[in-house]
């Protein structure tokens, strides 16, 4: 017996990820804006993009705080990592 | 005596009351936290040997396609959609539906390794190997004109290879555990909207590969 429950919009959210995929396509061209404009914009389309991921389709909007650190913990060592390596060039 | 110490180690409370979760859910979500590291260390290589490489990195769309890829990157969205409608779908009660939404998510997933493996053969082709450019092809007379950076191809060629092809490799295990799951559980009629861990687990593998992906073809095809 089929019940429905309400769920988070998927649709509208492949709408968004559509667009934003095409925006990004569109930032590959030439355009008459900076490099690091352009890396900025990308980077944060990327960001918004791998956000609605996370938060929609694997529902970490919806879970509680502690699996949603789960989820995240490992990002910021994983941003130590670049910054330390990185420094190698700066230094 | 043993089984005393096991009665004594057993937590005095249900495991799945710490997260609020199941264990299935629970053990795939620290898999993927350990993924996060390893795509991180990945990515965070690229960025490093990026930053500090020996010149400038070849220019978006010289050496790979964009188009193509991004129809790949909105096959994989429009495959992570599908998967989350199975999930819906079986959570409303609809197996059929499910099974539908399932079927369409493994094609996609199959169609997006089916082009990856399409664009790895044009480009070893065109002479864009792991190792660089190949002597003697296409890229090498481009590297020639001064139209590609011969300095940095070996690293352009290695991060590409490497970090497309571990994604690859996970898309690639993503589908087979759905073929399976779709074979042996989701045919069968063996998920209800009581049992549906399965879906939801492989689910969460399935959108983890969409996001890496996400953020790949920013960084590898777009910047």
């Amino acid at each position: 017996m089929a019940t429905t429950h309400k769920h988070p919009p998927y649709i509208l959210i492949w709408v968004y990820l559509a667009v934003l995929t095409a925006a990004e396509l569109g930032l590959a061209f030439e355009l008459p804006i900076s490099r690091n404009m352009k890396l900025l914009l990308l980077m944060i389309l990327a960001i918004w993009k791998a956000l609605l991921v996370g938060m929609y389709f694997m529902h970490l909007k919806f879970e509680k705080w502690n699996l949603r650190l789960l989820a995240i913990v490992p990002i910021p060592l994983a941003l130590i990592f670049i910054a330390a390596g990185m420094s190698e060039h700066i230094w | 005596m043993s089984q005393a110490t096991a009665e004594a180690m057993r937590p005095p409370f249900p495991a799945e009351r710490g997260l609020d979760v199941y264990n299935k859910k629970l053990g795939m979500w620290i898999f993927l936290a350990s993924e996060v590291m390893f795509f991180g260390a990945l990515i965070g290589s690229y960025v490093i040997l990026r930053f500090g490489a020996p010149g400038e990195w070849a220019r978006p769309g010289v050496v790979l396609s964009i188009q193509i890829t991004a129809f790949n990157t909105f096959l994989l969205i429009c495959s992570s959609v599908s998967m989350v409608k199975a999930y819906a779908a079986i959570a409303d009660g609809d197996p059929k539906k499910m099974n539908f939404w399932l079927l369409m998510t493994i094609i996609g997933g199959a169609c997006f390794v089916g082009i990856q493996v399409f664009e790895y053969i044009h480009l070893v082709e065109r002479g864009f190997v792991p190792s660089g450019v190949r002597e003697g092809s296409e890229l090498a007379e481009l590297v020639a004109a001064g139209s590609l950076p011969a300095a940095t191809m070996g690293l352009y060629g290695s991060t590409f290879f490497t970090m497309t092809g571990f994604h690859g490799f996970h898309v690639t295990c993503g589908v087979l555990s759905m073929l399976y799951l779709y074979v042996t559980k989701a045919l069968p009629g063996k998920y209800s909207v009581a049992d549906h861990a399965g879906i939801e687990v492989v689910g969460l593998y399935w959108h983890f590969v969409d996001l890496v992906w996400i953020i790949l073809f920013t960084i590898v095809y777009l910047v």
